[in-house]
């Protein structure tokens, strides 16, 4: 799987979707991920990784961390790979 | 029905180590919140927290006695020697076999289980010592004080996470008030310093890096702290009798359950348990001039609670303070509520109310008098103290200047 594949396979586990429901342009909140979902999401990418991801639910739009869709997030991830060296 | 009273008092928080430097502390706004200085603290991403700097053990306990208690087991113990020294009780005979301890914490004896962890998972050893348990177990505590002071009444440990101490002192002003037993002595504690602590509240992503400033529209999260509260809550009548310094009255104790969420707050239920406590105190709500807020410093606490004052309070919300001074202690967790009552007993005694601290622009989700930054003289009559646990557990206590 690559990046896109994997972001949204993490993605639609939370939203207890099918990976061929999520769409680049979905926002989290339409498909359904609260707060703690988000946490939880992040974490998985973490894992997944091997990545620190900057993110403080307190302030969620101030984070480097582009979280406003799905498309934004992949990028977001692609972006901390290349400047984390993995 | 009795009335209820509080005749002692004792603390050992990062403010200070007894209930004189920690009130000092509060009027003057100081931070105790610190860098951290604990073992693979490079390590942890949050390294700021309320600690009790300078705290040696040995200077209080031998060394039996540490083998048996965990430090928040030692924070209760100091908090609790100050508090009944100040009531002047001696616990002999009938008041002893009636009196009793309810206390509260959420991690027990947290420190105890990471350094044993530590031991056996990461230095691979296979033996520990032989008190692991009782050192750890989260009633050591209260435990502990009724052997220290001969309490042999009614004695448990209450666990609701961030309301364990207001759950815990609600239990005693009730078991105190309908006869139950003639003297309680009641707070709380907590000692979750430690790596293993402070890894699994960053897990969660609300603390912040650098402080607390509650209602502040720059707040980025909590703080966690460390320490004790305890206090002596006495039948008025045995109190009057035996002319005894009387702090304040316990006049109204409420709980509730969002029955929601098990991490977000909800206004209904923060509402419901300050309403609830009112009621049970039989007091208007134009009467209250100070609330010690919940005030975690969170997006999500301190607006959901300012939204629920409002509703609770109507216009008189405008007209009364509400201050939170986890801004300079941090988040005790279960301990907090226990510290946090200092703050209303200085309002109503002494006439100062704490500030909030760290406040740099208002929010207008939380558009209270917060007290920002400076400490306030005010006569203050009433008072209430929030606590709004994850679970969706709240308790909110009323006191009443005497």
């Amino acid at each position: 799987m690559n990046i896109k594949e994997q972001v949204i396979a993490i993605i639609a586990e939370q939203a207890m979707l099918e990976p061929s429901d999520i769409k680049m342009e979905n926002t989290l909140e339409d498909i359904g991920i609260d707060s703690l979902g988000l946490v939880e999401s992040i974490f998985a990418i973490e894992e997944a990784f091997d990545i620190a991801v900057p993110f403080n639910a307190n302030e969620p739009s101030a984070s480097d961390f582009d979280i406003s869709s799905v498309g934004a997030i992949v990028d977001a991830v692609t972006k901390l790979r290349a400047e984390q060296g993995k | 029905m009795h009335r209820v009273v509080i005749t002692g008092a004792g603390t050992i928080n990062p403010l200070g180590a007894d209930v004189a430097s920690t009130f000092a502390a509060m009027r003057e706004g100081q931070c105790g919140i610190g860098p951290l200085e604990i073992a693979d603290v490079g390590r942890l991403s949050i390294q700021i927290g309320g600690q009790i700097k300078g705290y040696d053990e040995t200077a209080h306990f031998n060394r039996q006695q540490i083998a048996l208690y965990d430090r928040f087991t030692q924070f209760t113990l100091l908090a609790a020697r100050e508090a009944i020294a100040q009531s002047g009780l001696s616990f002999t005979g009938d008041l002893a076999d009636r009196s009793g301890v309810v206390l509260g914490t959420s991690g027990g004896g947290l420190n105890t289980q990471d350094e044993n962890y530590r031991a056996v998972y990461e230095a691979g050893k296979n033996r520990v010592h032989p008190f692991i348990v009782p050192k750890l177990m989260n009633n050591a505590a209260a435990s502990h004080v009724s052997m220290e002071w001969n309490l042999r009444g009614p004695s448990f440990t209450v666990a609701t996470a961030c309301a364990s101490s207001n759950h815990a002192m609600g239990q005693a002003f009730n078991m105190v008030r309908c006869g139950m037993a003639p003297v309680m002595v009641t707070g709380g504690s907590e000692a979750m310093l430690c790596f293993g602590g402070i890894k699994a509240w960053e897990g969660l992503r609300v603390m912040s890096k650098d402080a607390c400033r509650p209602f502040s529209a720059t707040r980025n999260g909590m703080v966690q702290g460390e320490g004790a509260g305890v206090f002596v809550f006495e039948d008025y009548e045995h109190a009057k009798a035996r002319g005894a310094d009387i702090l304040c009255e316990v006049v109204g104790f409420a709980m509730s359950s969002d029955a929601a969420d098990i991490v977000m707050p909800s206004k209904q239920g923060a509402a419901r348990a300050i309403a609830g406590a009112l009621k049970d105190a039989r007091l208007a709500k134009e009467s209250v001039g100070y609330i010690n807020a919940h005030g975690t410093g969170t997006a999500a606490n301190d607006k959901t609670e300012c939204a629920a004052v409002a509703d609770v309070f109507g216009p008189h919300a405008d007209q009364l303070m509400i201050s939170s001074t986890k801004s300079m202690h941090g988040h005790l967790i279960g301990g907090t509520g226990a510290v946090e009552l200092l703050a209303c007993i200085m309002a109503l005694r002494d006439g100062v109310v704490a500030p909030t601290i760290g406040y740099e622009e208002p929010d207008p989700e939380c558009a209270l008098d917060v007290v920002p930054n400076v400490a306030r003289d005010a006569n203050v009559d009433v008072a209430l103290s929030n606590a709004f646990a994850f679970g969706g557990l709240n308790a909110v206590l009323v006191l009443r200047k005497h």
